[in-house]
């Protein structure tokens, strides 16, 4: 699902972010990301996102290799990928239902069918009963769980997550987590990038582990 | 040929999507259309500032060229025939002056001649100048006969109504030619010289339309920025962020164009009485003619467009440069 072959990212000012970088995430599997910031975990995510392009090498998503992508492909390209960021990014100008269905208007859902998968992703984190509400008012926790909503709204093959639990208590994490886990499930590809060595080791997931743009461990914790 | 049920599928599966596709994509053009408007409408003292300054810019120049039309309505009137007068010799006689009358007739450029005696000549400056009394002191009628020359109505320029009147004053019993085409080739020097104006009149203030509606989608696109990179993030191609804003852009045009239809309208009427009373009083049938319901379509049809390009030229500048980072 996720080839990066020789990947290197160099910004302009010179700060290299990735350097060779070799990896393979298969199908199904559920994967995280560490190391610390500014180790290339973001800037990975974002070539995968085709936020950013490499300097050098192949990313390849799912059979389609991003280095050939045109600028008008990337709408498509980013349909297939859902992403749960750390500050939710969610916006406050619409209720909670509006939020999820932002992907599906974006596909051109009918507005029956959008209705029906928000609240079925609604019920999948348990806010079916909030769907009326702006996010402003729910709780950081409620927050990311709207954002995981909408990330997998359009049942995207590939789920993405940057610094899911950042700002989140244990209890609540270890919550998040089982969810991820139950996507992981029914068939999704997960990559979650997280520094939280104790929930990582909790989850019992193959690991990858960057340190100044280089991948130096790839396996299970131990 | 076999029919492989498999590929049928596929085109009718192809086909289907395509349709859902273009549901979804008109689906979209309603809804930004509709939410776009409701913007508008959410702060209506700051959209109706927006469509005042689009409405008064283009009604200003609408209401001089529709003035122009009127004025070229009025010359056209007075001028549909210009007429040739040709003053003959007071001692040629009667019938030399209708063989003339005759030759003239035959004239290519001619359509009409028409004879007018001395002393219906006479009768007609009595009855008109008021002088009829002192007239009648006179020993004799010191009014020469006249043909009135009507060309055809092909010949209009005062170049060649001239070389006319040149060539009918060189028969001989001709004394004068009497060509008043100065003031109506002023008039449409005026006419054209005014339209130019008008024009780069209208050129310059659709250009400030276009730039204050620019700017005011750029402000737009500018305060909902999060929106769109979010709404990019997850898929959103340009043109789906594009659309709210170019409709936001229509919008503002559109209406901006009718307040500007109401101003004209609102001016014309105005004065509309004052010009009849006018006209009434040099027996004119002139009225005043407005903007007209083909005029009315057109200018709101040219503020949308405005509008719309305006939005473009924001969207297009400041949009690419909002990319997710």
């Amino acid at each position: 699902m996720i080839e990066f072959s020789n990947v290197s990212k160099r910004y302009p000012t010179g700060h290299e972010a990735l350097s060779r970088v070799n990896l393979n995430v298969g199908e199904d599997e559920m994967v995280f990301l560490t190391g610390h910031s500014g180790a290339g975990k973001s800037t990975l995510m974002k070539l995968i996102m085709l936020m950013e392009r490499p300097s050098a090498g192949q990313v390849v998503i799912g059979g389609r290799n991003l280095n050939r992508m045109r600028a008008g492909q990337i709408p498509l390209h980013r349909r297939q990928v859902g992403v749960v960021f750390q500050n939710h990014q969610l916006l406050f100008d619409r209720n909670v239902f509006e939020n999820v269905a932002l992907p599906l208007r974006i596909a051109g859902y009918g507005s029956r069918e959008i209705a029906r998968r928000v609240r079925a992703a609604l019920d999948k984190v348990s806010l079916l009963d909030r769907e009326k509400v702006n996010p402003i008012t729910l709780s950081g926790g409620e927050q990311q769980r709207v954002g995981i909503a909408r990330a997998v709204v359009n049942k995207p093959p590939l789920l993405l997550a940057d610094e899911p639990t950042g700002n989140l208590d244990p209890e609540l994490s270890a919550e998040i987590m089982k969810l991820f886990r139950q996507f992981n499930e029914v068939g999704v590809t997960i990559l979650i990038a997280s520094h939280d060595v104790e929930l990582i080791r909790a989850m019992d997931c193959r690991v990858l582990s960057l340190s100044q743009g280089q991948l130096v461990y790839d396996g299970f914790l131990v | 040929m076999s029919k492989d049920p498999q590929s049928l599928r596929g085109a009718v599966q192809a086909k289907t999507k395509f349709r859902d596709k273009f549901t979804a994509w008109q689906l979209h053009h309603r809804q930004s259309a509709r939410e776009s408007l409701g913007r508008i409408l959410q702060s209506p003292l700051a959209s109706l500032m927006t469509c005042l300054v689009v409405a008064i810019a283009l009604a200003l120049p609408t209401t001089l060229l529709v003035a122009l039309n009127n004025l070229q309505i009025l010359g056209d009137s007075w001028d549909a025939n210009p007429k040739i007068s040709v003053f003959i010799n007071v001692r040629a006689r009667e019938e030399a002056v209708r063989q003339l009358q005759k030759d003239l007739q035959a004239f290519a450029e001619i359509n009409d001649v028409e004879y007018i005696s001395p002393e219906q000549a006479l009768q007609e400056f009595q009855a008109m100048s008021g002088f009829g009394e002192i007239l009648g002191f006179l020993d004799e009628n010191p009014l020469p006969p006249t043909l009135v020359v009507t060309p055809v109505s092909s010949i209009v320029e005062p170049a060649s109504l001239k070389t006319l009147a040149m060539k009918i004053g060189e028969k001989p019993i001709v004394d004068t030619v009497d060509l008043d085409m100065d003031w109506v080739r002023r008039l449409q020097e005026l006419m054209v010289l005014g339209r130019k104006i008008v024009t780069a009149l209208a050129g310059l203030l659709s250009l400030g339309v276009l730039l204050s509606l620019g700017n005011t989608i750029r402000l737009a696109i500018e305060s909902r920025k999060e929106e769109i990179i979010i709404t990019k993030l997850v898929g959103g191609s340009n043109g789906f962020v594009r659309r709210p804003f170019l409709y936001s852009g229509a919008w503002y045009g559109f209406l901006g164009g009718v307040v500007a239809c109401i101003l004209v309208f609102a001016g014309f009427s105005s004065i509309k009485g004052t010009v009849a009373n006018l006209a009434a009083a040099y027996q004119s049938q002139f009225f005043l003619q407005g903007l007209g319901f083909s005029g009315n379509l057109g200018l709101l049809a040219v503020s949308t467009i405005l509008g719309l390009m305006g939005a473009w030229l924001a969207v297009g500048r400041h949009l690419s440069e909002i990319e997710p980072r």
